[in-house]
């Protein structure tokens, strides 16, 4: 159905924000929106199952923000990625998830502040849409490769579509190791 | 969204049993109501193509999320020089507040009266619901069936494989 080869459900090297080895048997890719409850529901599922597999998993998280339905969801990903080219995506991340219901300007100036960026610099990439075309190469990807809603995993390559809780998931990304 | 069921393909081919008019078949022509006061005919769009997205009812969950992927990729099929128009039986009133709801920046079509004749006559109505099933036809520039697919009425199709014959479509043409 799609053109784009199962490659790109992988996490890549160099271009995802990734945690833990790029090498890694079991590969976890996630397409979110940091508005949607739904991706705020699986954050601590997913935390869950790389505190349990370590360094036998290799997480990436690439933007899917349905802007229309969720007006806070390109901004966030915005400030995710502007910390990011600060070297702190991970914790505005984790941040976003964790704060769902205030994801307003000021709040994302207040969580760089209080994560000790530059919050200035965070501020004026997000409301010049600085990473705008990164976040569009992500949702441009993932509605090319059956993601259809979020949030949307591909375990080494292969759309879950299984329940999501961590039992099933971590049952699931077991089976995958390579 | 995530759905408790196992997905087992979205393979490309129509599900089977399904009378959805393939590929190659002149695509019927109709004019539905998108609001209460205005009327959308098939042949407007002829010369470019049009994506035509049956779905069984505004508020499902389902057609929720798929009718909001589309619009977040409003752009992408303007990329590729085509129009997308959901259809379903619900009437225009409804798809108006639908529409504002969701903040939809594309055309609903109201098959509402006789209810589902358009349907009928892409061969996608479900007598048993009296809904439409949730299929997807990409009409071509000449107005002919270039690619169709029916989902399992439960299971959002997405825009991977729209965006592949529209992408295919703009190929032929070079």
């Amino acid at each position: 159905m799609s053109t784009v080869t199962s490659k790109s459900t992988r996490p890549i090297a160099g271009r995802d924000h990734i945690q833990g080895p790029i090498d890694a048997p079991i590969a976890l890719v996630e397409y979110g929106d940091y508005q949607c409850p739904y991706c705020g529901d699986a954050h601590p599922i997913v935390k869950a199952v790389q505190e349990r597999l370590g360094d036998r998993l290799c997480f990436a998280f690439r933007n899917f923000p349905l802007s229309n339905m969720h007006p806070y969801a390109e901004h966030a990903a915005e400030a995710a990625e502007a910390a990011g080219a600060q070297g702190r995506f991970w914790e505005m991340h984790d941040t976003l998830f964790e704060n769902q219901n205030a994801l307003e300007d000021d709040d994302l100036k207040q969580y760089a502040e209080d994560l000790g960026l530059d919050a200035k610099r965070l501020m004026h990439e997000v409301l010049n849409g600085a990473h705008a075309a990164r976040i569009q190469e992500d949702f441009r990807g993932g509605a090319r490769n059956d993601v259809n809603g979020t949030p949307t995993f591909f375990i080494n390559g292969q759309r879950y579509d299984g329940e999501f809780d961590a039992a099933s998931l971590f049952a699931a990304l077991n089976e995958s190791a390579e | 969204m995530i759905t408790g069921a196992k997905v087992t393909s979205l393979a490309a081919s129509p599900m089977r049993g399904s009378k959805a008019l393939p590929p190659g078949t002149p695509a019927p022509a109709f004019g539905l109501r998108s609001t209460p006061d205005q009327t959308v005919r098939l042949s407007e769009f002829r010369g470019r193509p049009v994506v035509l997205a049956f779905y069984p009812a505004d508020w499902s969950p389902v057609c929720g999320d798929q009718m909001a992927l589309y619009n977040e990729l409003l752009s992408e099929f303007q990329a590729l020089d085509a129009e997308i128009i959901g259809i379903s039986v619900d009437s225009a009133w409804c798809h108006a507040a639908f529409s504002r709801d969701r903040k939809l920046h594309f055309p609903l079509l109201a098959d509402f009266e006789p209810k589902g004749e358009i349907a009928r006559l892409y061969g996608v109505y479900r007598e048993s619901d009296g809904t439409s099933e949730r299929a997807l036809f990409v009409i071509d520039a000449q107005g002919t069936v270039h690619w169709s697919y029916v989902s399992p009425v439960g299971v959002n199709p997405g825009a991977a494989g729209i965006i592949s014959a529209l992408e295919q479509l703009k190929k032929n043409e070079t």
